[in-house]
């Protein structure tokens, strides 16, 4: 048989579909996930508004969305909202940051040194099931009450998570892998930069979700609790509000943490789904 | 490296007396006992056995991944390793599995890339070169996985039922592929397979490995001229004689 024709009968045998992504599938697909999400505002809208004519409680201690809602409007055209804003979101992201290269390093050397596995390997496990607000009296007690202790808890929250999911991730790489990697001459350091971490990617992904998650629960927490002076963080703010019997801007700030936390938690979600359909696990395409 | 001892330059591949056992539980499995064998350079040499027969322990002592319980395997020069799974890196394009194999004997870009594309041409897959292996079909990935073997730039192959989860027609051509790189690349492979038709197809030798303990039980010179027809009656008759033996030899066992 000519190598040409060999050729063609590849094609014909071989041919795995493109998928064809048209501009009506992207707006339908587009339709088909925001739809649940509006429905399910409007029902939560609805209840509450429902809850609030039932007369249940008086309205300077729960007021309806439209009260809230005009409040938020009135807070995002103040410059002390952004203000707060900002401050929270960079103590998310210092903590975050230091936690990210914290479990990634104590990830990898538990993995790669067998004596600090049995020592530590389930104590980081240990680790992630302790609630984060228990550490803020110990916090506070170290670093009295300031954005270091909130930021100590963030840190101490979201590592845990991080570390375990990259442990989880080199621990299951396909064996099988490791062998081509041995073959193919890599060793040590050169095996992991090719092939145990790229293939342990998608675990530490889902361990950086779960982090950001805690990070962020414990950062609120944390604000909550330790008032640090002249920082009026989102934290501080609902905690202010509560104090001064302010039920809308309360739930007003409420609604702010809620959509921040959404909005961060659906780009990491975006990250994860992009990495797995990279790395062939979804198992739609082939 | 032992390669340099005592190796005639004839020898592609030499193992003697070869003895691999496990524990296994509280007693001792013998996978392989006293396996001599002598591959010459250039050689297509095919493996059948039973399950159980230690086909695929061989292999992974020839590729240096365990060490012999007793005796010696020699390779001369580099080997490769095939599987029944392509086993591509799945972040990796078909380019990428290619290259990473290059980088990894020290082969720098541009050089780099340009080779990839050449060994993926020489596998009939030009235009998929930027695809991942979850978007390729079975033989496709198989494909690779051959460019990639050809990459490491070895002169023994060493194929561990590669083609077993392809389908017929798709194990033909790859049958066909694998012929002419074998002869264009002065190629030395041991092909393990537990499908006489396939040894006899592709192999100018046949071994047949008893089970437990696996051991040469019989060889087979298949001096049919090439290129060979899976459906060509005089296959069939010596696949046929050695379908013969590994059934005669699995009754016997009683390991069906």
């Amino acid at each position: 048989m000519a190598v040409a024709d060999m050729a063609s009968v590849f094609e014909q045998q071989d041919v795995v579909e493109d998928e064809p992504r048209s501009q009506r599938a992207w707006t339908e697909r587009g339709w088909s996930w925001i739809w649940p999400k509006l429905v399910a505002i409007a029902l939560v809208l609805g209840a509450w508004q429902v809850v609030v004519w039932s007369g249940w409680k008086p309205d300077y201690v729960l007021p309806g969305p439209v009260a809230v809602f005009q409040r938020l409007g009135n807070d995002l055209s103040h410059a002390d909202f952004y203000v707060g804003v900002g401050i929270t979101l960079r103590r998310a992201l210092v903590g975050y940051l230091v936690a990210a290269a914290a479990g990634s390093v104590v990830g990898i050397l538990v993995a790669r040194i067998t004596v600090l596995r049995r020592a530590i390997g389930s104590a980081i496990l240990g680790l992630q099931s302790m609630p984060s607000i228990a550490w803020f009296p110990l916090a506070i007690l170290l670093f009295q009450q300031s954005e270091t202790a909130i930021i100590f808890v963030v840190i101490l929250g979201a590592a845990p998570a991080i570390a375990a999911g990259l442990l989880s991730g080199v621990d299951h790489v396909q064996p099988l892998l490791i062998r081509v990697g041995h073959v193919m001459g890599a060793r040590g350091l050169v095996m992991y930069r090719h092939v145990i971490l790229p293939a342990a990617l998608p675990s530490f992904v889902g361990g950086l979700k779960q982090g950001w998650a805690f990070a962020w629960r414990s950062l609120m927490a944390g604000e909550i609790i330790v008032i640090v002076s002249h920082s009026p963080s989102i934290g501080q703010q609902i905690q202010f509000a509560r104090d001064l019997a302010d039920a809308e801007q309360l739930l007003a700030i409420m609604i702010v943490i809620f959509i921040i936390g959404v909005v961060i938690d659906a780009w990491f979600g975006v990250l994860d789904r992009e990495i797995r359909r990279r790395w062939g696990l979804l198992g739609v395409e082939a | 490296m032992s390669k340099l001892l005592e190796l005639s330059e004839k020898h592609s591949l030499s193992v003697e007396a070869l003895t691999m056992a496990f524990p296994h539980g509280d007693r001792l499995l013998i996978a392989l006992q006293g396996v001599s064998l002598e591959v010459q350079r250039g050689e297509f040499v095919c493996v059948v056995g039973a399950s159980g027969s230690g086909k695929s322990t061989l292999l992974s002592v020839l590729a240096g991944l365990e060490q012999p319980t007793r005796g010696r395997a020699h390779v001369h020069g580099h080997v490769a390793l095939m599987f029944q799974e392509a086993a591509l890196l799945p972040w990796l394009t078909a380019a990428g599995n290619v290259e990473l194999a290059l980088e990894l004997r020290g082969i720098r870009n541009p050089a780099r890339s340009k080779i990839a594309k050449e060994l993926l041409h020489k596998v009939h897959l030009d235009g998929w070169e930027r695809r991942r292996p979850h978007e390729l079909s079975g033989g496709m990935k198989q494909r690779v996985a051959l460019a990639r073997a050809l990459a490491q730039d070895a002169d023994v192959l060493l194929m561990d039922e590669p083609f077993a989860a392809l389908d017929a027609i798709t194990r033909d051509l790859l049958h066909e592929e694998l012929e002419r790189l074998w002869k264009q690349n002065g190629l030395t492979i041991l092909f393990v397979t537990h499908n006489a038709r396939e040894a006899v197809r592709l192999g100018d030798r046949v071994l047949v490995f008893t089970s437990r303990p696996g051991r040469v039980g019989h060889e087979v010179v298949v001096d049919l001229p090439r290129p060979r027809s899976l459906d060509s009656p005089e296959l069939a008759v010596i696949a046929g004689r050695i379908t013969d033996r590994l059934k005669h030899e699995m009754r016997s066992h009683g390991s069906s």
